[in-house]
């Protein structure tokens, strides 16, 4: 049965999901790495926060949709504070002492989380439309995985427009491409990183709520998937958007089917499959700065 | 116009603990030019970075009319009315001619709009969707310097720009600030290159080891050899 088409697609639409969940969680971690020098390993603790107060938000309101805004309206709100009191004066810091206080942050997460929801596994209901499945192939697939699936294609290509076609887009790319020219400019740089970064931290905390209804939402959720985005944001080439996506989708399927056929061997392959970029392309498949 | 330009007073900069600049003074009134001219190493580009706030550590006042640049972020000194064109160019490789143009485009009365730009620049309105990293060296230096006109500044500065041209660039270059400085605005420009420099600019101040060594007209500066032997090495 391993080698069904019809089984090889549902798995093909299970890494899908996986590579739009990483996406959303990479963009962010990527662009304040790539961008912003910033190694920022509570990363996950926003995805994690995003889950939590989705929870919250879905339980109180009784809208899944409610919560797929505010939760990350939320999260971005959490970022740009984390930026003021943090970031901006971490930023010339030693990469050591960025990771050294961004893993303490982890741990608080993890307290904060303990301390109002209480230690244990929740979920968040799915939506009613997308509760039930579809048929494909002639099998069943739930639909909340293609919805998962579509907005993680939806969110792509919004950043991509936003990128080619606005004018933020346009600063954002004459920043990373000479931060100091920019500025002689006129280009307000600081203030356009600023405001990518917030929307990277938001997408973290829209991973987090429509993670919730596949995976559970649990403390120390973070920890299992961050290294996955860590893994995405290195092989993708750090700060690039296509990059992230890139790496999203490898990451995604090399997952999905490493732990489908081989599992004892799964995350093996991703890091052989990390080493192996890392040799042929140290700057990852699609750096933001080619050259 | 006539107006007190830009004024820069007992100007200091730092690279760590090295004191590149030691104290330089200027000043350029509205619609003159004035150029720097002095050896690699001089500090040359450290002072334009210095006006601009580019560089870590600084000390001193500079102004530009009646507006107080010292202490501004880069971005705020470029709004106040200075239009810079660094020697490495910096032209954005990953936006195309036309959205270099636009990005740094700040509307004014009476000031650049992209028309007018590519009515002057025509080399470039041909190769307005071509991506920044496809020009030829002059073409790149035009469009720095286009660039730089669509802020709408009051001050032009430009850091060698001949630097690496052809001469019937430097020939065109030297029209186009002829022009420039014919409507209004100030030059102010650092260069190695001593006749272009000459050409447009009766002031010529020579720094040396970060201290203006000189001040005077480009034809006192010709006779007088011990001045141009030590600090230029002509
Ligand atoms: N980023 C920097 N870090 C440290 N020292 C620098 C830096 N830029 C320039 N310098 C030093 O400052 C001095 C002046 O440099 P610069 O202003 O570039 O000279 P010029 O433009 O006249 O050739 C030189 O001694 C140079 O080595
Ligand atoms: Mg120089």
């Amino acid at each position: 049965m391993f080698f069904e088409p019809t089984f090889l697609a549902i798995q093909f639409l299970n890494g899908l999901q996986l590579a739009s969940l990483l996406f959303l969680l990479s963009v962010g971690l990527s662009v304040v790495y790539g961008l912003m020098n910033f190694i920022n390993l509570a990363h996950g603790t926003l995805y994690m926060l995003g889950a939590y107060i989705g929870l919250t938000v879905a339980r109180e309101s009784g809208s899944f949709w409610l919560a797929l805004v505010g939760a990350p309206l939320a999260i971005a709100a959490l970022g740009a504070l984390f930026h003021v009191l943090l970031l901006r004066r971490m930023q010339a810091a030693s990469p050591m002492k960025q990771v050294l206080v961004t893993f303490g942050l982890i741990f608080i997460g993890l307290d904060v989380v303990r301390y109002i929801w209480g230690d244990f596994t929740h979920s968040i209901e799915t939506p009613a439309i997308f509760s039930g499945s579809v048929q494909l192939l002639g099998e069943v697939y739930p639909s909340y995985r293609l919805f998962v699936i579509g907005l993680g294609l939806f969110v792509f290509v919004a950043l991509y427009l936003g990128l080619e076609r606005t004018r933020l887009g346009a600063v954002v790319r004459a920043g990373v491409d000479d931060r100091e020219v920019a500025m002689s400019l006129g280009l307000n740089i600081e203030l356009a990183f600023f405001i990518v970064f917030c929307l990277g931290c938001g997408l973290a905390g829209l991973a987090g709520v429509i993670a919730a209804p596949v995976l559970s939402v649990y403390p120390g959720m973070d920890m299992s998937i961050l290294v996955l985005t860590l893994i995405v944001v290195v092989i993708g080439g750090p700060g690039s958007l296509k990059g992230a996506a890139l790496g999203a989708f490898l990451i995604g399927m090399f997952e999905t089917f490493g732990q489908v056929f081989m599992p004892a061997l799964a995350s093996v392959i991703i890091y052989a499959l990390m080493a192996v970029v890392l040799l042929v392309r140290p700057g990852g498949l699609l750096p933001v700065r080619p050259g | 116009m006539i107006g007190p330009g830009l004024i820069v007073e007992n100007l200091n900069a730092w690279y760590g603990d090295s004191h590149i600049l030691q104290g330089v003074s200027l000043a350029i009134p509205q619609g003159a030019a004035a150029a720097i001219l002095g050896r690699n190493g001089a500090g040359k580009t450290t002072t334009l970075k210095s006006i601009m706030g580019l560089t870590p550590r600084r000390s001193g006042s500079v102004r530009l009319g009646a507006l107080k640049l010292d202490g501004l972020p880069p971005y705020r000194v470029a709004r106040a009315g200075v239009a810079y064109v660094p020697e490495v160019r910096g032209v954005f490789s990953s936006l195309s001619v036309e959205e270099n143009l636009t990005v740094s485009a700040r509307a004014t009365q009476g000031g650049w709009t992209l028309e007018q730009i590519f009515d002057r620049f025509p080399r470039l309105a041909n190769r307005r969707n071509h991506g920044g990293n496809m020009l030829s060296g002059g073409e790149q230096q035009m469009l720095a310097i286009a660039r730089a006109l669509m802020t709408n500044g009051r001050l032009l500065m430009l850091d060698e720009p001949t630097e690496g041209l052809a001469p019937t660039i430097v020939e065109e270059l030297s029209v186009l600030l002829r022009e420039l400085l014919e409507d209004g605005l100030s030059l102010l420009l650092v260069e190695q290159n001593f006749t272009f420099a000459t050409n447009l600019s009766k002031k010529i101040h020579v720094l040396g080891k970060g201290r203006i060594r000189w001040s005077g007209s480009a034809s006192d500066l010709m006779k007088d050899e011990d001045i141009t032997r030590t600090w230029l090495g002509v």
